[in-house]
């Protein structure tokens, strides 16, 4: 008998696409490369599959290409399966614009979600990374019976457009609900991840959409917190919110940090990402590296300092990289110089050529360039 | 109904590569780790994908159970397929009886309802125990070519080294006129590589009639080949030139894993056009420490990196702590060198822990009696104490305490 979980999935890529607008012009937020060899998508990807959720869509408006080419059969997460599995499903029917808000494509693949056989719907964005473990958060939500959980970290409010601010009693049900103001101090503030009835879900989404509404936390959760259905649910795991260049560049960074490591890569719960087959890391002679990460496929023999690097790097002799994410595919050549630098993929650093960002705004080249 | 091939694939991987000792005690040869992330199963393998051959038969006998593992479906090398891929083919029961495999050739016999599935017209029969990056396509092409009954690979060696090797003695054509297995005074320096392309009709005859001969070894150097010889078929070499490497001691895998530290070695591992594959954990990227030192390495996903690594290759899941020293090692999958620790011209099998101090291996340099040197290996699992000495060339199958000689 297939034991199944009563849970679908339903993964939002583009949401706060426009946070990171220089690197999602060519891709879509959840497509963004992270870690060394994984993309934001893969964290709720991977959440999903360790809580044993294998009904999965995935939520693509615009630029779908890349995480189309990512995502394939489903197989690097075990989701190409006979019985349900991975759709990547395009929302294009109303509005070929930008979205606001997830309205719409809600409505779009509302088909979808009506064949669907599960009671629940986890509904993720892909802006926060963590290895957060959605079958606990499953069991509180059926377990406090609320219409929607909404789930939150508590902390300095991160600056986002249309952040979610929760006020909760003490049995985590929320009081009240502001988008898109941020109080100082500690606050809890949603992490783009709810839990509600596949039904429900439905039936608000068709409604919301006849009265023209767009936002699915301002038209639909907002309301539904006037009648006291949408509860909180603290995430305890750890996470950080990506929402700006800047802190694309902590997060990665964060990750040299063994703990951090450890609690983003635990041995028992994977992050699952494509495989490329890539060679070992081959450090040559002339190769300094300290304090740095590496990914499969690199060649190293230039001096490397505190920077992470992706599949395929190349660092040639002589080549200095300070505090750097160089991502796969580039190269820099021999003697260059770049330190609190960005480069994105396939970019190619000529020799001796010097680029410097500082610590605090770090300098990002874009997909492909020669410099 | 199978799709007729035009050419199966039979991949030897039975041995047990009894000269790797500690390394093949729980697993077979071709199942033993190579080169930072692979097994050396995943060169023939990949390269029937990257030849374009896509039915491929894994003899198994000896501790399959990684191996069988290992291969599962195939997808890690794009063979599971519909109606082709790869199939492990094991020794089994019949109405006659059961039994081993007798000899290479006896393993190809027992299978010959596997071949004639895909009514194939040629079968490439490879061993498990070698490194190479070969296109058997272009081996195909020849033997098409030259109307051949067997095209057998070979590589030029050393004349001083040919008393190694299997020699095939051959006319300017490339027709063989005769094999001679280990001679001691060899003739030619043309060293059969362990791959051959055999005409299917052809060798199913000669794979029937051997079985029907008490007195044969079953065996494709020792029985087929002579046989097809004495009998006049039209055998040729096929001449190869690239990097290619018998991986069946101690001391040539351990070569040739230092050989991908070269970069004049000819065995280009990031080469995208003709792909290694292999079955990966998926770890994260490696770490390398604030105060570590890495030189002409190679390191593999998932490791942590704290102490210094020198001429050395660590699998993915190494841990080498602070302080500690790796000199011309290979550590295997999961292998832990604790702080201090030294690591030198030594094997760590998969996740050996050396503990604080301890010191593995010895250099050729400090040795009195160079006689006395070799490859230290630790077989798998294996705990080295505190502080304990393994000498070079030891053979470790047991946990050493702390404060004991090994």
């Amino acid at each position: 008998m297939i034991k199944k979980t009563g849970v679908c999935g339903l993964i939002f890529p583009s949401v706060h696409d426009d946070v990171l607008h220089e690197m999602t012009t060519v891709r879509e937020l959840g497509s963004i490369p992270f870690g060394g060899r994984y993309r934001l998508i893969n964290f709720p990807l991977s959440n999903l599959v360790h809580a044993g959720i294998t009904n999965i869509s995935v939520v693509t408006t615009k630029k779908y290409l890349s995480l189309a080419q990512h995502i394939g059969s489903g197989k690097a997460w075990d989701l190409a399966r006979k019985k349900q599995g991975l759709t990547l499903l395009p929302a294009l029917g109303a509005k070929q614009e930008e979205y606001e808000g997830r309205i719409i494509p809600l409505h779009d693949v509302l088909q979808w979600l009506e064949l669907c056989e599960e009671d629940y719907v986890v509904m993720s964005d892909c802006y926060v990374v963590g290895n957060i473990n959605y079958k606990a958060l499953v069991k509180s939500h059926i377990a406090s019976g609320a219409e929607i959980t909404v789930a939150y970290k508590t902390g300095a409010c991160p600056e986002l457009p249309d952040v979610v601010v929760l006020d909760t009693d003490d049995n985590d049900v929320v009081t009240n609900l502001r988008i898109g103001c941020r109080p100082a101090g500690e606050v809890a503030y949603g992490i783009g991840l709810y839990v509600i009835a596949r039904e429900k879900l439905i039936a608000l989404v068709e409604d919301a959409y006849s009265c023209g509404y767009t936002s699915f936390e301002r038209d639909i959760l907002r309301a539904r917190v006037a009648c006291g259905g949408v509860r909180g649910y603290e995430v305890p795991e750890f996470t950080m919110v990506i929402n700006s260049l800047q802190s694309y560049f902590d997060a990665n960074m964060a990750i040299m940090d063994k703990d951090i490591r450890k609690k983003l890569f635990p041995a028992d719960y994977p992050v699952y990402t494509r495989v490329h087959d890539c060679a070992p890391v081959v450090y040559g002679l002339n190769s300094e590296m300290t304090g740095s990460l590496a990914a499969d496929g690199a060649y190293i023999d230039g001096e490397v300092t505190d920077s992470l690097l992706f599949r395929n790097v190349k660092i040639e002799t002589g080549a200095t990289v300070r505090n750097c994410i160089i991502m796969e595919g580039s190269v820099v050549h021999k003697g260059a110089v770049l330190e609190n630098v960005v480069l994105d993929k396939n970019v190619v650093v000529s020799e001796g050529r010097v680029l410097r960002g500082a610590p605090t705004y770090p300098l990002y080249v874009s997909k492909g360039k020669q410099i | 109904m199978f799709r007729k091939q035009e050419c199966v694939a039979m991949l030897l991987a039975g041995g047990q590569g009894s000269r790797l000792y500690a390394l093949t005690r729980q697993i077979a040869k071709p199942a033993v780790p190579y080169g930072g992330k692979y097994r050396i199963i995943d060169f023939p393998l990949s390269n029937c994908i990257n030849s374009g051959i896509e039915t491929v038969g894994v003899l198994t006998q000896y501790r399959p159970l990684v191996l069988n593992e290992y291969i599962g479906s195939g997808e890690p090398w794009d063979l599971d397929r519909m109606d082709a891929g790869v199939h492990v083919l094991p020794p089994y029961q019949a109405i006659a009886g059961a039994g081993w495999y007798k000899g290479t050739a006896n393993a190809i016999y027992q299978n010959i309802e596997f071949i004639e599935r895909y009514d194939p017209e040629y079968v490439l029969v490879l061993s498990g125990d070698h490194i190479y990056k070969m296109d058997y396509s272009k081996m195909i092409a020849q033997h098409k070519e030259k109307n051949a009954d067997c095209t057998i690979a070979v590589l030029e060696v050393e004349m001083e080294e040919a008393k190694r090797f299997g020699i095939m003695n051959a006319n300017e054509d490339g027709s063989i006129y005769e094999f001679e297995e280990k001679p001691a005074n060899p003739k030619s320096n043309l060293a059969s590589m362990g791959i051959y392309v055999f005409s299917w009709q052809k060798l199913r005859k000669y794979l029937i009639e051997d079985e029907a001969n008490p007195d044969s070894s079953n065996d494709f150097g020792k029985n087929i080949i002579p046989n097809m010889l004495n009998n006049g078929e039209k055998l040729y070499t096929y001449r190869f030139d690239g990097y290619w490497k018998d991986v069946g001691t101690i001391d040539s895998l351990w070569e040739a894993n230092m050989d991908l530290l070269d970069p004049n070695v000819p065995l280009n591992m990031r080469d995208t056009k003709w792909r290694i594959y292999s079955r990966t954990a998926g770890l994260p990227p490696h770490y390398i420490g604030k105060n570590a030192k890495v030189q002409n390495s190679m390191i593999s996903e998932g490791s942590e990196i704290e102490g210094n690594m020198e001429f050395s290759i660590a699998f993915p899941g190494v841990v080498v702590e602070e302080g500690a020293e790796i000199v011309d090692a290979i550590l295997m999958p999961g292998a832990h060198v604790g702080k201090n620790a030294k690591v030198q011209y030594a094997i760590l099998a998969e996740d050996v822990v050396v503990e604080e101090g301890a010191v593995v291996g010895e250099k050729p340099e400090e040795m009195e009696n160079l006689d006395e040197w070799g490859v230290a290996v630790v077989a798998s699992g294996i705990r080295i104490g505190a502080g304990v000495k393994v000498p070079a060339k030891a053979m470790i199958e047991e946990d050493q305490k702390g404060g004991e000689q090994a």
